[in-house]
């Protein structure tokens, strides 16, 4: 089976009922997506599939054929971070780092929608993602700060 | 001479690794390749209680295509090295089992499917016994601890204008839930040594407990740290099991064994913070002044010892609160039951203690009619008090100051528009010992290498690790500070026991304070040396116990720790009287930390701490079940979400201690110490009634509303 990831074709040879996340893992090399819980809960292994924020642990990689997949590989354009992996480095937002690439896709989402992002806006679209470290303050002020 | 200013300590510089974390780049524990690796798996207890009465792997089963690892196959002790004997590696044949979940068997297989059949095919008998729970019926003590100050007042008969208060308060258990499960990659080496790669706090930990098992020498055991998501206290003394069972494994597979926990079997068999029972008998005469302070702490140590009497100690010195009392007794004791052990978890021991002590504050208040705030103030420790241990405060007491700014920051309150939900604020005033208690520090003897090297850099060696608080960061600028040259010319050492000394574990709000005093002192060594010597040098520090501090290990008199850090929280909270449901709104957290060295690193430190305090409080819960955790998965043990989470505000307050480097005292654990009662003041605020028990789920505010 064939899909994109990261703005490259892959193919991978193998059952389609493996999780798209052990895939990525094991046989692309691209362990930026992390496992947190396994069941969906904690969002450690957030991944977009055509630009939708997903939990890759809950999804069987065969669902991603001729899809586009990002992770956090994907983020940043060559060596040049984007302004808001740079806010989340800046300020403080992210500390053990664990949740940092789920927590990173999903506020990319949030900050590609169209108006105004509140406080509480960003708040309900990181509902999905767990951190355990920073309080999410450092979180939602890193995402605020690249809004427009 | 004027010192030089400082360039890199107080500034908010960019995080050493923040790069490789926002990439993906960072490599922790299960990223990391190992070619050939099999998979590791661990059989247990399926009883809280027993003995096993056989082991049998079902013949039916092909074992060729698997390595099987029983207590049998132990060459060293059958023991989890850390403060008694009393934990084995894997529980034998014919042996005692004390919890559910209690490991037995190790698996590996070079793919998972194999694994979980091969797993399927392990029959395990016991003969059981009758497990204990409950703490009235615990007969197993691991520790006890009896603080004494003047002599508690038993008797009021005779005395006037007197009133005595009693209370007894319960905290639950806690998961420290890092978002990276426990993991570790065993890779068996040349000459019989063992290579660990794993997801930890304390490296020399981990290698103690590898050399005591599988009979090591110093150079055969091996530790690094991998990138860590997350410890809390979790991985301090629990990545020793993961490495030993990968280790014994690796050993017999003669392959590397990759042994990576899944977050089900992370919540059912590692280590929680010590639930309890906190039982206080509080004197004030009539004007509030304070005449004594009896308490006793029950705590439940689970089924084996592991660090509980050192949770015990923290908890039993932190008991009377940051007040300052004639006559104090505390009698601590924990104790034995057929649960899965606990351990160390952010704060150990004195948040639970800290719990009770505040909210006596409280009812003591409540019982005279004055403010509690007002109460605070009469009652606080200030400089030259003396605490429960007679330590006399001689420096950086920031008891008003943290007091006093968190008023000034606190919004005014404003009623819910919301007809079912009732608003209310509390307040906490607590402190917490940075550093080892009493003479931890000393018996340890925490080392660092420091070195110049030929091209101009600098190197700092130590085993204190990165677990998301900053230390690779925080390191680098005290050093590069202390040397006067910029940060870019500083370099930390990989976290590797081949390479680093011991400079002890990364925990107890130590590794700032003690160990970053250490990089500074060695970094201006390095900086005389240079004067007049040519690189490459190295030097070594170790702490060295300023002669000022006296600490009486038998009696639990004297400076139990070398300062203190503080903090006023102010909690406020919406009740919806319908549902019983707690809101956390906003948090207001005034900390003394001495000096800030990385601020945005020191606020997220305190925002996150407060975070799992509020989680403590309200919502995490783990309900028992035959011994076992009921809600032992993540869709059940609930943490707070961002839209559960208030905004927390921090206000850093900088109250140099001379002894910190460039006036730092440690401040990890303090943030989970005052939320809990704030909230609970807060809840009483709002309805009326007062919670005695953590947390203050919708069951308990609804049942405590109902019985008013």
């Amino acid at each position: 089976m064939r899909f994109t990831l990261n703005g490259q074709a892959v193919t991978f040879e193998g059952s389609g009922a493996r999780r798209l996340l052990d895939v990525l893992r094991e046989e692309l090399g691209a362990t930026g997506t992390k496992e947190g819980c396994g069941e969906g809960e904690c969002g450690a292994c957030s991944v977009l599939i055509d630009g939708e924020v997903v939990d890759s642990c809950l999804v069987a990689v065969g669902q991603v054929e001729g899809r586009e997949v990002t992770t956090v590989e994907g983020l940043a354009d060559g060596g040049r971070l984007t302004a808001l992996q740079q806010a989340f480095i800046e300020r403080g937002a992210a500390q053990c780092g664990i949740c940092t690439p789920g927590m990173l896709l999903a506020a990319h989402v949030l900050l590609q929608q169209a108006g105004r992002l509140t406080a509480d806006d960003v708040r309900e679209g990181l509902a999905g993602n767990l951190c355990r470290c920073t309080g999410y303050t450092k979180i939602i002020d890193a995402v605020l700060s690249c809004t427009k | 001479m004027r010192p030089a200013p400082l360039t890199a300590v107080g500034r908010s510089v960019p995080r050493r690794e923040g790069a490789d974390k926002v990439t993906g780049r960072a490599r922790y524990t299960d990223d990391i390749p190992a070619p050939g690796a099999w998979y590791g798996k661990t059989i247990r207890s399926t009883v809280a209680r027993g003995r096993i009465r056989s082991i049998t792997l079902d013949p039916a089963f092909d074992w060729q295509r698997v390595v099987v690892v029983t207590a049998d196959d132990i060459p060293g002790d059958n023991v989890v090295h850390l403060i008694r004997d009393d934990q084995p590696v894997l529980a034998p044949r014919g042996g005692e089992i004390r919890h559910k979940e209690e490991p037995i068997v190790l698996l590996a297989a070079a793919n998972r499917r194999t694994l979980d059949e091969a797993a399927s095919h392990v029959r395990i008998e016991y003969d059981r016994a009758e497990p204990v729970y409950e703490l009235e019926q615990a007969t197993e003590v691991f520790s006890t601890v009896d603080i004494v100050k003047g002599e508690v007042v038993e008797d009021v008969k005779d005395l006037k204008d007197v009133e005595v208060v009693e209370r007894t308060f319960k905290v639950g258990l806690q998961e420290q839930l890092y978002i990276e499960p426990q993991g570790a990659i065993a890779f068996p080496e040349a000459n019989g040594s063992i290579k660990i790669i794993g997801s930890l706090q304390c490296p020399y930990y981990v290698h103690r407990a590898l050399k005591r098992a599988l009979k090591l020498t110093d150079q055969q055991a091996v530790v690094i740290q991998a990138e860590t998501g997350g410890g809390f206290g979790g991985k301090e003394e629990y990545p020793s099991i993961v490495a030993v069972h990968a280790a014994l494994l690796a050993r017999k597979a003669g392959r590397p064994v990759r042994l990576i926990y899944d977050r089900h079997e992370d919540l059912a068999a590692t280590t929680k913070r010590h639930p309890g029972v906190i039982r206080h008998r509080t004197t004030v005469r009539k004007d509030g002044t304070l005449l004594s302070q009896d308490i006793e702490i029950v705590l439940d140590g689970g089924a084996y010892c592991t660090l509980t009497p050192v949770v015990l100690s923290r908890a039993a010195i932190h008991a009377a609160g940051a007040y300052s009392c004639p006559n104090v007794r505390i009698r601590a004791r924990a104790v034995a039951t057929n649960t899965p052990p606990n351990g160390a978890f952010r704060g150990f021991g004195a948040p639970q203690s800290l719990f009770a002590a505040e909210l006596m504050v409280e009812h003591v208040a409540e019982r005279l009619g004055m403010s509690s705030v007002d109460l605070r103030r009469k009652w606080m420790l200030r400089l030259g008090d003396t605490t429960a241990t007679g330590q006399q405060l001689d420096e950086s007491v920031g008891s008003e100051l943290v007091l006093d700014a968190a008023l000034k920051h606190a919004l005014a309150v404003r009623p819910s528009d919301r007809p079912t939900v009732r608003r209310g604020r509390g307040l906490s005033l607590v402190f917490h010992g940075s550093g080892f208690t009493g003479s931890g520090e000393k018996k340890l003897q925490g080392t660092i290498g420091f070195e110049a090297l030929s091209d101009g850099t600098f190197r700092i060696l130590t085993a204190s690790t990165e677990i998301g608080q900053g230390t690779k960061t925080i390191f680098c600028q005290l050093a590069a500070d202390a040397l006067g040259v910029g940060m870019e010319k500083v370099v930390l050492a990989p976290q590797d026991t081949s390479m680093v000394p011991d400079s002890g574990p990364t925990v107890a709000s130590r590794t700032a304070m003690i160990v970053g005093r250490l990089v500074q002192e060695a970094a201006s060594e390095i900086k005389q040396r240079l004067q007049r010597e040519k690189p490459p040098l190295r030097v070594e520090k170790s702490y060295i116990q300023p002669d000022s501090i006296h600490w009486d290990e038998t009696t639990y008199r004297g400076d139990a720790y070398p300062v203190y850090a503080w903090a006023c929280t102010i909690a406020d909270v919406d009740v919806d009287m319908t549902t019983g449901e707690v809101r956390v709104t906003d948090l207001v957290t005034a900390v003394d930390c001495g000096k800030a060295l990385h601020p945005v690193m020191a606020e997220g430190q305190i925002e996150g701490g407060s975070l799992q305090a509020v989680g403590w409080a309200t919502i995490e819960e783990i309900k028992m079940k035959d011994g076992g955790y009921q809600n032992d998965r993540l869709a059940t043990y609930l943490i707070p979400t961002a839209l559960d989470a208030p905004r927390i505000r921090t206000i850093l307050v900088e109250n140099p201690y001379s002894r910190g480097p460039f006036g730092a005292k440690g401040i990890g654990e303090l943030p989970m110490d005052g939320p809990a009662p704030a909230i609970i003041a807060a809840i009483h605020d709002a309805t009326g009634v007062w919670l005695d028990e953590i947390p203050a789920t919708p069951e308990k505010v609804l049942a405590a509303c109902a019985s008013r």
